[in-house]
């Protein structure tokens, strides 16, 4: 065994694990950087006026409430059309479906919808719901051009946690005279419940970051109320927050990082809750 | 001796095409237990979930054949296959506990068929797990979950549960491979009470198993019922060579 | 003992199935509404005139190609520091990083997924362009690179967790038996840990990369938004505008029914069917790569 030979293997060693760390620390640094600098120049921000009231002055001063408020009720909307279609498909999926061309394609199909780029479900939106269907720019084109969009990702994740479900608890249900359905409405579905809640928030938390499909299907900048009914446009965050720091002259730097900070806390925190359920559901598990 | 289940010409195959069982024809007498052992990929197993229509769920077709449970063939498309689970009960090699409380599980059979009155249910509870030997062992905790209990409990309850049910038959797939000898004593024992008033098909994890069990005893070797007879006869005079063959330990 | 008909029963199944096919229901209708509106362009506008370089709607040049060009490299850039640095820090956590550090590491990569890109665009305007006009000494930092970074570092964290995750699942033994042959860490990861985690690994990749695709607000924000062609190597320098800004951008002014408006939708239908081809492409790829796996493993 040649001493160079040996030496070369370690020397590679150390240099490959070194390059591995640095790539890591290269990705982790910025991301610490990123939140560290938002929170730092947004909080001062924050204040229960900011939080509370309306705009004023252009959406110079003020503060963001309908922002917020609008972005609460999309989320919402997009949680009521998207959520039980999405348990319901999931469930055809892992429950019904039996693996033949027509399965393989609405996999084909779930696939092609998480891809599609969200100004290309503007696009949609705008065609079919404002247009075509007249309703108008409006909470309700918004909120279901993004329910379209968040679709996949609750099909997903429902499907994932419904089939982690051990298949005995299923042959064991049928065996004492139960149908399908009463399965999985007796067994399957409350056990795969935190799975699928977890990713249901998941899933809304991304709608409720989005800007491009709402951009013309039911977003406002300049709207000195709240919204009254499904059919009025509404301010949103995310849209709030592109259009202050592009187009608005004189935007105070300060204002832009406090609705900046207040979306990341909105997104995070239910990320954060979804986290929570997720790790609470495995210790009460018994199976 | 009336024949509970009467299995006529039943011929099975899995999705791919080999052959599972081939012209198996068998009686099932009542109020009995009957056996059915041999090596493993015999086919027991798939005929046991014949026998409940589980098959249904599984790659193991029928090709041809009758089972006849009281006269009326279960083969049939139009049978009621949930009524026949109720009638036929299973219990599978390892236990099975549903995700819920003890008496949950005892009660999840009734509740399928709707069946809500507190009494009824309360009533199948003790009923099913007295007739298993559990009752003494759990009644203070009913309410606790059942994953809770040991190996050999939690066979005990999925035998409780099936006989909450009240069915007709009981089908038991190696019920005691997993457990140790004191709770494979108790299953046995619970088992030999049991066959007065049920109908029980045991496939044995052992030849000793099926010997100490057997009221009729029917020996399957690669997808053919080989021999068949009353008692103990099998055990100690087998008239085929190939069932001695088995029974002496010389292939398994 | 014969069947009665269970009504509930046949009715929720027919519910669920329904609600099963509804996602092929939602391609076909989104495939149908931008036909709808995108295919008069090519009625409006000679295909030859929308092949052309020139795009100012203004004056009806409508030539696509400078956005295609510009979404390109973008998309391209962002993938070369996606790659490298999705998966290097993925190895680092599932093979490298000791189990308190992969524990606080994971969940903040993550973290970083959840950023809605609105907010990531916003740090672009305010200061990585800036950074970039100071310290590479260009007239402005609205460019094509901005946009490749700030898109891979939207594609690092579906990247990093996909693949982190694949590499987890590589069951023990293997490392095992490689480290008992005298391999090195290093050579364990490379030449065995990786390989098996192969098709989630290819996965993850390509999500990420479909990630970056449709990525719209982020590169609206620090693209510079100049629809010239980026095809010298010097273009990742200068501002571009991507397929995906331009409709954003452009879409709100425009009249109802316009050849401008049908030419925005021609582009969505455009970005539709790369996206479904890319998606078609991965799903085989990574099918086929798990049928080899499978083999492998078995």
């Amino acid at each position: 065994m040649k001493r160079g030979f040996t030496l070369d293997r370690f020397v590679i060693e150390r240099l490959g694990v070194a390059l591995i760390t640095l790539t890591a620390v290269l990705t982790v640094v910025p991301i610490i950087g990123v939140f560290g600098y938002i929170i730092a120049r947004g909080a001062p921000a924050i204040s229960w006026e900011f939080l509370t009231a309306m705009p004023r002055d252009g959406m110079r001063a003020g503060g963001i409430l309908p922002a917020i408020v609008g972005t609460f009720y999309l989320t919402l909307g997009t949680a009521l059309f998207s959520v039980p279609l999405g348990i319901a498909a999931a469930i055809y999926l892992a429950e019904y479906a039996r693996e033949n061309w027509v399965t393989r394609l609405i996999r084909i199909a779930i696939i092609n919808l998480a891809g599609i780029p969200s100004v290309v479900y503007g696009l949609f939106g705008l065609g079919l719901f404002v247009l075509f269907l007249k309703f108008g720019t409006s909470l309700l084109s918004a909120s279901l051009t993004l329910s379209i969009m968040t679709l996949p990702v609750i099909i997903s994740a429902a499907e994932e946690a419904l089939r982690a479900v051990p298949q005995s608890f299923r042959t064991v249900s049928i065996s004492l005279g139960g149908t399908r359905w009463q399965t999985v409405r007796r067994i399957v579905l409350p056990q795969a419940l935190p799975g699928i809640i977890t990713g249901i928030i998941l899933g809304l938390e991304r709608a409720a970051g989005e800007t491009a499909p709402i951009l013309f299907t039911g977003a406002a900048f300049f709207l000195p109320r709240l919204p009254n009914s499904p059919l009025d446009a509404t301010m949103a965050l995310p849209y709030h927050l592109f259009v202050i720091s592009t187009q608005v002259p004189e935007m105070s730097i300060q204002i832009q990082y406090g609705t900046a900070l207040v979306l990341i806390i909105f997104v995070l925190g239910m990320n954060l809750i979804a986290t929570v359920i997720r790790s609470r559901a495995r210790a009460k598990r018994q199976w | 001796m009336v024949d509970k289940i009467v299995i006529e010409h039943l011929n099975l195959q899995y999705t791919d095409g080999t052959e599972s069982l081939r012209n198996i024809n068998l009686k099932v007498p009542v109020n009995a237990i009957s056996v059915l052992f041999g090596p493993a990929g015999g086919g027991k197993s798939s005929l046991l979930r014949c026998l409940n229509r589980l098959n249904d769920l599984t790659e193991v077709q029928v090709v041809s054949g009758k089972i006849l449970l009281d006269g009326e063939n279960i083969l049939d498309p139009k049978t009621d296959v949930i009524a026949l689970r109720r009638r036929v009960g299973m219990v599978f090699a390892r236990p099975v506990v549903l995700p819920m409380s003890i008496r949950q599980n005892l009660t999840y059979g009734l509740e399928l068929a709707n069946e809500k009155r507190r009494s009824k249910l309360d009533e199948a509870v003790e009923r099913g797990l007295k007739l298993s030997a559990l009752w003494e062992e759990v009644k203070d905790r009913l309410d606790d979950p059942a994953i809770a209990l040991s190996g050999g409990q939690q066979q005990r309850l999925c035998l409780a549960r099936v006989l909450a049910n009240q069915p007709e038959v009981i089908l038991l797939d190696e019920p005691t491979s997993g457990l140790d000898p004191i709770s494979t004593g108790k299953v046995e024992a619970a088992l030999q009470e049991l066959k007065k008033d049920y109908t029980i098909v045991l496939v044995p994890h052992s030849v000793q198993q099926a010997a100490r069990m057997a009221d009729y005893a029917a020996f399957f070797l690669q997808g053919e019922l080989v021999e068949y007879a009353k008692d103990k006869e099998l055990f100690t005079q087998p008239k085929n060579k190939r069932t001695e063959d088995y029974i002496e330990g010389r292939f398994g | 003992m014969n069947k009665s008909p269970n009504w509930r029963e046949t009715i929720i199944t027919a519910v669920i199935r329904t609600c099963g096919y509804s996602a092929v229901v939602f391609v076909i209708l989104i495939f149908f509404f931008l036909l709808r509106e995108g295919v008069p362009a090519l009625a409006e506008v000679k295909l030859g005139d929308l092949l052309t370089t020139r795009w100012y709607p203004i004056e009806n040049h409508f030539g696509i190609l400078p956005l295609l060009t510009g979404s390109l490299v973008v998309t391209l850039g962002a993938m070369l520091i996606a790659i490298p640095f999705g998966i290097g820090t993925a190895v680092f956590l599932a093979e490298i990083a000791p189990r308190w550090l992969r524990e606080i590491l994971k969940p903040l990569v993550e973290l970083l997924g959840g950023l809605p890109s609105v907010v990531l665009g916003f740090l672009g305007i305010l200061l990585l362009s800036p950074f970039l006009r100071v310290f590479l000494n260009l007239p402005t930092g609205l460019t094509a690179l901005a946009g490749a970074l700030l898109l891979g570092g939207i594609a690092v964290p579906t990247t990093v967790s996909i693949a982190e995750d694949a590499l987890d699942s590589v069951p023990q033994s293997y490392r095992e038996g490689a480290l008992a042959l005298g391999a090195t860490k290093w050579q364990t990861i490379w030449r065995v840990t990786l390989p098996a985690a192969r098709s989630g690994v290819l996965t993850a990749l390509m999500l990420g990369i479909g990630r970056t695709i449709g990525e719209t607000m982020a590169v609206m924000m620090v693209t510079g938004n100049a629809p010239v062609m980026a095809d010298k190597l010097t273009s990742i320098l200068s501002p571009v505008r991507t397929m995906t800004a331009t409709i954003a951008a452009e879409m709100g002014e425009v009249a109802n029914g316009s050849t401008h408006y049908h030419v925005l939708f021609f582009i969505g239908l455009v970005l539709f069917l790369i996206s479904l081809v890319v998606n078609i492409l991965a799903s085989t790829v990574i099918f086929r790569s798990r049928k080899r796996a499978e083999r492998v493993l078995s």
